[in-house]
């Protein structure tokens, strides 16, 4: 017994697969469906999937070396490209068999399988002990069977892709609506947060209440705070017309969101600051360096991994964020989301939280690339 | 090149620095020592105006330094710490180019002079020009700090106890690095230190400060032999006078050329308070003497060790 944690998920995954359905099928868009469990799709080919959880299952009981983890990463990532691909037959099928309106959506067994063969996957890069950019690039690799299925056209059937191809329009115009709302707010967020870290670093005095502040800001709910914001905005709007200010819409959301993402900016550039050494100040002012040398040079090189890690969160929060700002009207997938749960439409719901995951991900390794780029030694 | 002229220095009512006048030539390696509070840190700041006087006179070259900018003025001082400072985030190669980059040399030239001050460091230039700060020792790390210190071959250099963090080992190999670089140079040198050893092992002069003023100036022999008050007497330790006093003197000083002697010799490059340790180990009044190639080149005394003592 070497690993407890593989096992562990591939115990879950056994009452998964037995327990829960594996897809549902409905006659059409408006039904619920009829679920179906995994040892049903046995003639479609189902067995298949029993060659990786073996693979898995030795690697649960063998020593950790480079080659176990590297096959159970391997089988981890191939069997969550086999579930899709089980998947995206099934609905196929039935879109033969019934008709082209019957919708094959993926159920509870399928998400459950998918997650804990993605935690086996993590599990399993995790115990390589490969250095960050690595484990980055192995995380893609890893991800390539299942990207290959759905741009393939092996997917097309399920309901989740006919839902999107019904309505790719709406989809791609929120999610560059959703990047301009997380740019708009990164922006004035970093040009305020910035110089609001600095002058705190600078100053104790000033510190203490502007942190009491942005503190105070962070525990309000965001959902209210978009709904504070209406009142003030709509005023201005009434004294400034035609200057396109308005009380809901994008606005009040990059406001609010430029609120929230003030604190992890201006406390990772004050907490960067504080931690240079003083040593290295002392000289850099020692041998001649102006204050605006010692400054761009020494301060704030050294300062630019903590800021980093700061503008990391507040990215991620930002991309999380945006999407309740679609209920004040400011578009992006929250709005896809809440349309599908307004409509019960979960294959929409999904189509609206899906992408910010994966755009919460994207950003959150591209920053960890960053963070690999600043000079200094490789830790 | 130095001229300090009856300076001081308050924090609030506290006289870090009271009424102080010394002078350095060019040339002299001048160490300031002092129990901590005594002002010497504050003092060394002064000349490179990280700490600005409030009374008399700093003059550089015959200027006032206040007629300088700061930046300048430090440029053509060299900087060396305890903490030693290097920025993390920069190479070796980087660290020492510190100040040749700020004065806008080009990159062939500075890149020469890194190559060596490192080789002049006891650094193999292909080995350390690429690492991090993090990736060396605390005795390699102010090698670097040192060889920074002297990048733009500056007219003076200023040490701020920059030996004190390091083992006695590594200590001792520095020491001897700067008295080689002090020789070869001919560079002023100012070290701030309360290492009473270091201070007599590099000093061409002592300055000893208490409360911000100086309590005596001189040669070691000087401090040593003919403590201008009781308080400089107790600073050198009086139980060790002596002894200190020996270990100015090298055998090879004292030598009795061509006299024969019985018993285990002694190096010519020893001093004296060695070669008194090595006549007390083997309990002998005089002892042979040979060079570095064993050959025999005559015999010492006590009564020489004596003599050497009372002058």
């Amino acid at each position: 017994m070497h690993n407890r944690v593989l096992l562990v998920l591939l115990l879950a995954a056994a009452a998964a697969a037995l327990g829960l359905a594996f897809v549902s099928v409905a006659p059409n868009r408006l039904v619920s469906g009829q679920g179906v469990a995994l040892q049903g799709l046995m003639a479609h080919g189902a067995g298949w999937l029993g060659l990786p959880a073996l693979v898995l299952a030795w690697a649960a009981f063998v020593p950790n070396t480079r080659l176990v983890c590297t096959s159970s990463a391997l089988a981890a990532s191939l069997a969550l490209a086999g579930l899709l691909l089980l998947a995206g037959r099934e609905a196929a099928l039935q879109s033969g068999a019934l008709s082209s309106l019957a919708r094959v959506s993926l159920g509870g067994g399928f998400w459950l399988l998918a997650l804990l063969a993605w935690l086996a996957a993590a599990d399993a890069l995790q115990r390589a002990v490969l250095a960050p950019g690595w484990r980055t690039l192995a995380a893609g690799v890893l991800a390539m069977p299942s990207m290959l299925l759905l741009l393939a056209g092996e997917l097309d059937a399920l309901s989740l892709c006919k839902e999107y191809a019904n309505r790719q329009d709406v989809f791609d115009a929120a999610g560059l609506r959703h990047l301009q709302i997380v740019g708009a707010t990164l922006l004035p967020a970093l040009a305020l947060g910035v110089p609001l870290g600095i002058a705190a670093a600078r100053s104790d005095a000033f510190a203490r209440p502007l942190f009491a502040l942005l503190n105070i800001i962070q525990t309000v709910p965001s959902i209210a705070l978009f709904a504070l914001l209406i009142a003030p905005l709509a005023g201005l709007a009434a004294v400034l017309p035609g200057w396109g200010i308005q009380g809901i819409g994008l606005l009040p959301a990059v406001i609010a969101l430029t609120l929230y993402a003030l604190l992890p900016i201006v406390h990772g550039m004050a907490a960067g600051l504080a931690q240079v050494p003083a040593a290295a100040i002392d000289a850099a002012r020692g041998m001649g360096m102006t204050a605006r040398q010692s400054f761009w040079r020494v301060e704030l090189p050294l300062a630019l991994p903590v800021l980093l890690s700061g503008l990391r969160v507040t990215t991620v929060q930002a991309i999380g964020l945006a999407v309740v700002a679609a209920l004040i009207g400011a578009g992006g997938y929250g709005a896809l989301m809440f349309q599908g749960l307004a409509s019960s439409a979960l294959d929409l719901v999904l189509l609206g939280v899906l992408p910010v995951v994966a755009l919460a991900l994207a950003a959150d390794a591209a920053f960890g690339l960053l963070a690999l780029a600043l000079p200094g030694p490789r830790r | 090149m130095i001229e300090l002229i009856e300076v001081g220095k308050s924090y609030g009512t506290t006289r870090a620095i009271d009424g102080l006048s010394l002078t350095i030539e060019r040339g002299e390696f001048v160490v300031l020592i002092g129990a901590s509070g005594s002002g010497k840190s504050t003092l060394l700041k002064m000349i490179n105006r990280l700490v600005e006087h409030d009374r008399g006179k700093v003059l550089f070259q015959g200027q006032e330094i206040r007629a300088f900018k700061p930046e300048d003025i430090r440029r053509r001082m060299g900087y060396a710490i305890q903490s030693i400072g290097l920025f993390p985030h920069w190479t070796v190669a980087r660290n020492i180019a510190t100040v040749p980059e700020l004065l806008g040399w080009p990159a062939a030239r500075t890149r020469a002079r890194v190559d060596e001050l490192l080789a002049l460091l006891d650094l193999d230039p292909a080995l350390y020009r690429q690492r991090y700060p993090q990736q060396l020792s605390g005795g390699q790390q102010q090698r670097v700090g040192v060889a920074r210190a002297l990048a733009a071959d500056p007219e003076l250099l200023l040490m701020d106890e920059p030996f004190g963090a390091l083992d006695p080992v590594t200590r001792g190999a520095l020491q001897q690095e700067m008295a080689r670089i002090h020789r070869a140079s001919g560079k002023t040198i100012v070290m701030v230190t309360h290492d009473i050893e270091e201070a007599l092992r590099l000093a061409t002069r002592i300055v000893l400060l208490d409360h911000g003023r100086v309590l005596q100036s001189g040669t070691q022999q000087q401090l040593l032999a003919q403590p201008a008050s009781d308080a400089v007497a107790d600073f050198f330790g009086r139980g060790e006078r002596g002894l200190r006093l020996l270990a100015l003197h090298s055998v090879a000083e004292r030598l009795r050329a061509g006299e024969p002697a019985e018993g285990a010799p002694l190096a010519a490059t020893l001093n004296l308070r060695e070669a008194l340790s090595l006549m007390v180990a083997q309990g002998a009044e005089r002892l042979p003497v040979v060079d570095v190639h064993g050959r025999r080149l005559g015999a010492i005394h006590f009564a020489d060790l004596l003599r050497a003592g009372r002058e």
